[in-house]
């Protein structure tokens, strides 16, 4: 996923004059997770720019910028630390539009390193996104897969609108096959990523991973799962999750995130609006466990839900 | 006496115009708000009048402005529609900001009028932004940044002059200092007390002070910084000492002050001194000075009566403007 992230900034950055980026070591050092490794030999720092430890203050100025007419991509070093610039996000980026009466445009991309599993323990392992998918004026899309990832960007980037991405860390090193040509992802659209029968899968980012395992699991048990990744978390694309459901009958919602208000209660709330008489019985809904992330190995592989949390949530639920 | 001799007075005249016309503006806005036709928090900027009026008056229009939720002085001084204002504050669909905005938040694009910002010290950062934009594509802008003693507590004030000094922006940070952060004297909540002389020392720059209730002094503090943005040597910081003659918001009792304090400043009010210098030295007569109050009286009455007669916003405009 890291080259297809690559390769979706580098044509950004060849294709208009008035992209640059912007974030905390993404210079000299080449980015914390290496994203941007080399990129500032080619462009200079004028247009991969390193910046102060200052997170609301950057990411206000490339707010700003982008109001002024440029096409910043931020990155943060990760989604922790974007809390220290949720008032620039949420009241600047997300609302001057609206608070103006729609006379200015934010074109801003803003990439954000997210989630657990790598032992940050509970300052660095948080994952905002679905915070930010409850604000109006963003976008909000976290992808999967190397495909994903860079047809998401470009879609990203012919925005006129703020939109986050999500990036889970974990996927960063994960390989898949990316056309060479200029396909898009489109944003608001959900994705089949396995076709089955029997049950509904929903998950987005790591979680699809886990889900894969689920599908799995069940397969050997001769059940056939449908797994949806998200994609895109605001918009959120119910028409996808319900068509799916409408077959299985059974829907199964998988978020390595806080279980209390993370994006699966919304996902639970619409499919309960819309689909209620579609399943077999209710929504088997698994998240993380409501604590601050611990930084032990065995503590933390016990927060994130695994595949066999899931298909106990499957199993209770629908006794299958 | 020499800047201003040296003045054309047709400028002298509008300069008082513009001061006139945001007291007056400010003074019925009082009066409206007291009758519920405008509601939500208001803060008026009645004694802050030489501060917008002379700074603005020496930019360009290409030049931004981003400024702080007392921004009704700044709108009109930057030449936003008084009708369209008055309508915002009403909450009319022909408000400046379609009624989204209402008072803390004007907005006029094609005046480089980038707000009317109401988390204090928010507006920094946009500031540093536009100033980028227009440093990076090479265009001859500068930005000017209004904010009150309050914000200079906030993290993105420090956090902004630091990046503003370490990529040379255009930005001239703007300083009204009128004393009081709501109920709370600046010596109060700040280490420094209220003295701004060091505040831009860790960040390379120096404060000019100037009086912000001489109209005449603010314009040329702001010439002199705007110059030194425009020239590539980075950003400038101007305190000017000001006052608010009224409360906070409206709806402060102003208990925190004495009316001794209130009384120094009203002798110094700009709407009394300026006129007053203008007619003594001959420079603008007094007729000519009453020609312009009642042209201003009558362009405020019919900036009301346009924003009575202004339609609400129809249902259809919830959901507009959230996304381009």
């Amino acid at each position: 996923m890291r080259e297809a992230l690559q390769r979706g900034l580098r044509e950004a950055l060849d294709g208009n004059p008035n992209v640059y980026l912007m974030g905390e070591d993404i210079g000299a050092y080449g980015g914390a997770y290496a994203i941007t490794a080399g990129f500032i030999d080619e462009y200079g720092p004028e247009r991969i720019r390193d910046v102060p430890i200052s997170e609301n203050t950057f990411v206000g100025a490339a707010i700003g910028s982008a109001i002024g007419g440029l096409r910043p991509i931020v990155e943060f070093m990760s989604i922790s630390f974007s809390l220290l610039a949720f008032d620039q996000m949420i009241n600047i980026g997300a609302a001057i539009r609206y608070m103006s009466g729609g006379q200015f445009k934010v074109p801003i991309v803003i990439r954000a390193p997210t989630g657990s599993g790598i032992q940050l323990a509970a300052t660095h392992s948080h994952a905002f996104e679905n915070w930010l998918a409850s604000v109006p004026g963003f976008r909000v899309v976290a992808p999967t897969t190397p495909y994903d990832a860079l047809g998401l960007l470009r879609s990203a980037l012919a925005e006129d609108n703020p939109v986050i991405m999500a990036e889970h860390v974990s996927l960063y090193g994960r390989r898949g096959e990316v056309p060479d040509d200029r396909y898009t992802v489109p944003i608001g659209k959900a994705d089949v990523k396995l076709a089955g029968s029997d049950i509904t899968l929903v998950a987005f980012a790591h979680g699809v991973v886990t889900a894969f395992e689920v599908a799995d699991k069940l397969k050997e048990r001769g059940i056939a799962a449908e797994v949806i990744d998200l994609r895109s978390l605001r918009p959120l694309d119910m028409d996808t999750i319900l068509k799916s459901i409408a077959k299985t009958n059974r829907v199964a919602l998988i978020d390595d995130n806080w279980r209390t208000g993370g994006m699966m209660a919304e996902v639970s709330a619409q499919i309960s609006e819309q689909g209620f008489d579609l399943l077999d019985g209710p929504v088997a809904r698994v998240g993380g466990d409501d604590v601050p992330a611990p930084y032990s190995r065995p503590l933390e592989q016990l927060v994130i839900p695994d595949s066999d949390r899931v298909i106990q949530a499957i199993q209770k639920t629908y006794g299958i | 006496m020499k800047v201003l001799e040296r003045a054309k007075k047709t400028l002298l005249a509008d300069l008082f115009r513009q001061m006139y016309l945001i007291r007056v503006f400010e003074e019925k806005c009082g009066e409206l708000y007291g009758k519920g036709l405008i509601r939500g928090f208001l803060h008026l900027y009645i004694g802050q009048e030489a501060n917008a009026v002379g700074a603005i008056s020496v930019l360009r229009p290409e030049d931004h402005i981003v400024t702080h939720y007392r921004d009704h002085g700044h709108a009109l001084a930057r030449g936003l529609d008084v009708n369209r204002c008055m309508a915002e504050l009403f909450g009319r669909a022909t408000g400046v900001s379609r009624g989204k905005g209402g008072s803390m938040h004007l907005f006029d694009a094609s005046r480089n009028f980038y707000g009317g910002h109401a988390i204090v010290g928010g507006h920094f950062p946009l500031a540093c932004g536009l100033a980028l934009a227009a440093q990076y594509k090479r265009e001859d802008r500068v930005v000017l940044v209004f904010f009150g003693d309050g914000s200079v507590n906030q993290g993105t004030f420090h956090e902004a002059m630091n990046l503003a000094s370490l990529w040379r922006l255009p930005v001239i940070f703007y300083l009204e200092n009128n004393l009081y952060g709501m109920g709370s004297a600046a010596g109060r909540v700040r280490a420094a007390g209220s003295d701004f002389q060091g505040a831009g020392h860790a960040y390379g720059m120096d404060v000019v002070t100037v009086d912000g209730m001489d109209v005449m002094a603010v314009r040329e503090a702001t010439q002199a910084a705007a110059e030194r943005a425009r020239s590539g040597k980075g950003p400038a910081f101007i305190e000017a000492k000001t006052f608010r003659f009224q409360g906070h918001s409206m709806a402060d009792p102003v208990k925190y002050r004495g009316h001794s304090e209130v009384e120094h400043w009203r002798k110094r009010d700009p709407l009394v001194t300026f006129p007053r210098t203008l007619v003594e030295n001959g420079l603008v007569p007094e007729k000519e000075l009453d020609r312009i109050r009642k042209e201003v009286e009558a362009t405020i009455d019919e900036a009301i009566k346009f924003a009575e007669d202004s339609p609400w916003p129809g249902p259809e405009a919830v959901n507009e403007d959230i996304y381009a």
